[in-house]
């Protein structure tokens, strides 16, 4: 082989997880040289080693890694504990027992747990001592330990969340949600699944919940709006209910989610200025062969973009914005409206102080192919007509949904990501259950 | 401290205020930290909390009490006699167990009472031996207090105790030793023991016992009239009996790139801590703050951090107990507290400044410009004066720090508060402006 760095196989930063394109020889997130990361085995590319700097040891010795099942949102996947797999220090000896410096505080991502020889040491911070091997190292500095509260040693700084960016790939849906340039965390959440109805049918669901930053733990809020507004569903669908009746209900029950956030105790770290019940918007959608049907509460959006874009393309929702109230009501024009500085002050929204709920839902029977985009404002603020979304939407979006995703917040990101982005995109007709499960 | 396992410390905790949200390009962090310590002894009667040690049992403790015998205590001569009399008062609030000397301070320091370099244990005969001791007092001498506080150190290190305490009276100048005699003997002393330092009358310098309080980590003030020694001498002894750990440090951990512009205590008192710091490993420092009974007491902490992009979130500062041991460890106290940094593009959160820092940075500059007004005072600047009192006048009121609110009214004449508009008081009797100076640094605390 030839020296130069070879192409990774990787599909996320070993280091900080963004996403990354088979070439890609650097993370485009945290700058990480990825030539010098061994690719994964191709069939478990959830495990991944740590990144080195130098050669990773010719001589270590394969070790028998434990094999990951693919994440889905129902089901965790299984913890695996540095203590499962044998290894070795840099010195070849044995690794001393448990409370070697790994975090057990987010199990749920099996290729946190590095397995490498230790970074040599950086000339800058020449008083830090070799880490021992299966520590995590800042993304920041790439000098420091992470600490128990998620912070580096060295430099201080937060590490990425889990949540700062997520993906999901089903058969006939994909969701993609990302932090955003500018907001410190991710406030935004999303559900996707898929579910037959009693006829045999297929039924593809995508939720989108965007936490009202103005509230205490709006982060919370859309997790949990946007999973029970997701589990209703899927065990009112196969019952033969309605999917707009059903959407209806998943909305009602979303919002008894976010209500019950309000009762729990802060937690002790939480000093928050102004106390405000948690709250969040939402946005769903109910994909089947024939129908149509979102629903929704404040100004998250779903947009329909045929497939043939001779064809118009058409926001579906009507936002519960104060500039869509004015805009109702004959007193501005849509261009005054949202110039003004309220135009995104929300007149409705999921949470105990909203002054009462209403769930707007509608049903469509499109007559021909296209897809389903439902986003947060952090992707329509950068296409806000139907035409912009349409030509934001990739051509082939029926076929690779993920992929359009991934586009459309790179969009948003690319246009400034003031926000946090969160897109879902359905193809319709929903594609018939044979095509694969989810 | 070998024994520490055995006795029961105070659960300390820590909390953090802080508005962590900085603008683009931002780079200072301000929190206050406020350190309560519960289940301690006895301050004040109407302590609810549970004690750790049951009525006159208490940690091993050993106190010094230091009593000014230079000729001007002979003018008028009752100040001698209530110097006695107040330091009777602190010996028969003793608990039964302390060890305890009394030092006679002149241009020399001498034992009183027990005397051949050694401590007595508190107990009805001993107390009863001392306060015939204290007849021996009388005036005549010098005063060069370094050499009472060495001498005061000698005796306390002679017990294995945990509580190593010091009170000091004079009423006057430090006129027999040099500036720097007294500066290296407070340097020598300094984390060894803690002491409060009183002046009575008022031909005492301020900055002078406020220096030792500062150093010592206690208490400063003034006692104008010298009936009222023997109710404050008792004060601080009940105090003092009322501590439960010392040498309590507090430790701040600070990433790379990061500079500490200062770290003040803010409540009770105003006490700059900054230039205390001792290494405590990689990119952390102990802060001495002394002995704890059960006590709250507030710091303000204020870091400057590398800026970072927009939606960065970084860990500026993290706030721990300790109480650091000979051989270069420490015993953590448990808690502990973040200072974060969050860069947003928000400016409703960026600019909004928090209640707790805003209170304390008032509280400071109301210490700040009290101490400048009455040195342009003294210099004869009238219009210097009347404008950094002015401003003091407004803080206060603004505050709610009534206490300095009343002394400040002894100085000037308060033409509006809210304005700060002042004028100087043409007569203004030497008491009332000791007493201003000296309790400057009086803290109040935020209105919750």
């Amino acid at each position: 082989m030839s020296q130069m760095p070879q192409p990774t196989a990787l599909t996320k930063c070993p280091i900080c997880e963004w996403p990354l394109a088979s070439d890609d020889r650097f993370c485009g997130a945290c700058g990480h040289d990825l030539s010098a990361v061994s690719a994964p085995p191709e069939d478990h590319p959830t495990l991944t080693m740590n990144g080195t700097a130098g050669d990773p040891p010719d001589e270590a010795a394969s070790v028998p890694w434990p094999v990951a099942s693919e994440p889905s949102a129902d089901t965790p996947p299984p913890v695996v504990r540095p203590t499962d797999i044998p290894g070795t220090d840099s010195g070849g000896g044995e690794l001393s027992g448990p409370g070697r410096g790994v975090r057990f505080d987010r199990p749920s991502e099996p290729d946190e747990y590095p397995l490498a020889a230790p970074q040599p040491p950086d000339p800058r911070t020449g008083d830090l001592a070799t880490p021992p091997a299966g520590t995590k190292l800042c993304v920041a500095c790439r000098a420091g330990q992470v600490d128990r509260d998620g912070y580096c040693e060295n430099c201080g700084h937060a590490q990425p969340r889990e949540r700062d960016h997520m993906e999901q790939e089903l058969t006939a849906v994909a969701a993609v949600s990302d932090r955003g340039l500018r907001h410190h965390r991710n406030e935004d959440a999303f559900a996707v699944s898929s579910t037959a109805l009693p006829d045999g049918s297929p039924a593809v669901v995508a939720i989108v919940c965007d936490g009202v930053s103005s509230a205490t733990r709006p982060d919370d809020a859309s997790l949990a709006a946007a999973r029970a507004a997701n589990e209703t569903l899927l065990e009112s669908l196969p019952r033969g209910t309605h999917p707009q009746q059903a959407m209806h209900d998943a909305i009602v029950a979303a919002s008894n989610a976010v209500n019950a956030l309000a009762g729990e105790p802060e937690t002790a770290q939480e000093h928050a200025p102004h106390q405000n019940a948690p709250a969040c918007t939402i946005v769903g959608s109910v994909v089947t062969p024939t129908l149509l049907v979102v629903g929704w509460v404040g100004d998250s959006r779903a947009y329909w973009v045929p497939v043939d874009r001779g064809a118009p393309s058409a926001r579906l929702t009507e936002d519960d914005s104060w500039a869509a109230q004015m805009v109702a009501a004959g007193l501005m024009n849509e261009a005054e409206a949202y110039a003004d500085e309220r135009a995104h002050a929300i007149t409705g929204w999921l949470g105990a102080d909203a002054y009462e709920l209403e769930p707007h839902t509608a049903s469509f029977k499109p007559d021909r192919p296209g897809v389903v985009v439902v986003c947060t404002d952090g992707l329509w603020n950068y296409a806000e007509a139907a035409e912009e979304m349409a030509e934001a939407v990739p051509l082939d979006a029926a076929q690779r949904p993920l992929h359009c995703a991934q586009v459309l917040v790179g969009r948003a990101l690319d246009g400034g990501g003031h926000d946090n982005v969160t897109v879902a995109v359905l193809p319709f007709p929903a594609p018939p259950q044979g095509a694969g499960s989810a | 401290m070998a024994n520490f396992s055995k006795s029961n410390v105070p659960q300390f905790s820590v909390d953090v205020y802080q508005n962590e949200y900085l603008p683009e390009g931002g780079r200072e962090v301000n929190a206050i930290v406020t350190v309560s310590a519960t289940g301690g002894g006895t301050v004040g009667s109407a302590v609810t909390a549970p004690h750790l040690y049951s009525p006159g049992t208490g940690p091993s403790a050993a106190v010094a009490i230091m009593v000014d015998c230079s000729g001007s205590m002979d003018y008028p001569p009752t100040k001698m006699r209530n110097a006695r009399d107040a330091t009777a008062a602190a010996i028969d609030t003793l608990r039964d167990g302390v060890h305890f000397a009394v030092i006679d301070g002149t241009h020399v320091a001498r034992e009183v009472y027990p005397g051949g370099g050694r401590l007595a244990v508190a107990d009805p005969a001993t107390r009863d031996q001392a306060k015939q001791a204290l007849r021996r007092l009388s005036a005549g001498g010098g005063t060069a207090i370094g050499t009472w506080l060495r001498l005061a150190d000698r005796l306390l290190a002679s017990a294995d105790v945990e509580i190593r305490h010091g009170i000091l009276l004079t009423d006057g100048r430090n006129e027999h030793e040099s500036p720097e005699d007294l500066r290296a003997a407070l340097d020598a002393c300094a984390g060894r023991f803690t002491c409060d330092a009183r002046g009575v009358g008022t031909d005492w310098e301020v900055k002078e016992v406020t220096a030792i309080a500062s150093a010592l980590l206690g208490t400063a003030d003034i006692v104008a009239d010298p009936a009222a020694l023997s109710a404050d001498f008792t004060q601080i002894m009940e105090a003092t009996m009322g501590k439960e750990v010392a040498d309590v440090a507090l430790r701040l951990w600070t990433p790379v790139g990061t500079r500490i512009k200062f770290v003040k205590q803010v409540a009770p008192t105003v006490v700059d801590l900054t230039d205390r710091r001792t290494e405590a490993g990689p990119r952390a420092g102990d802060y001495p703050t002394g002995s704890w009974g059960d006590e709250s007491r507030d710091y303000h902490v204020c870091v400057e951090v590398p800026p970072a992009s927009l939606g960065q979130e970084m860990l500026a500062a993290r706030v721990s107990l300790v109480i650091p041991q000979p051989e270069g460890s420490a015993q953590n106290l448990g808690a502990q507290g973040l200072v974060k940094a969050v860069w947003t593009d928000d400016m409703a959160a960026s600019t909004s400044i928090n209640p707790q820092v805003a209170h304390y940075t008032g509280q400071a500059e109301l210490a700040q410009v009290i101490q400048q007004g009455l040195d342009a005072r003294k210099a004869g600047d009238i219009d210097g004066a009347t404008a950094k009192l002015g401003r003091a006048v407004q803080l206060a009121s603004a505050s709610g720090n009534a206490d300095t609110a009343k002394l400040l009214a002894k100085v000037v004449d308060v033409v509006d508060a809210a304005t700060g508009t002042v004028r100087l008081k043409a007569k203004v009797t030497e008491a009332d402006e000791m007493t201003l100076e000296t309790r400057s640094t009086k803290t109040v605390r935020v209105k919750k």
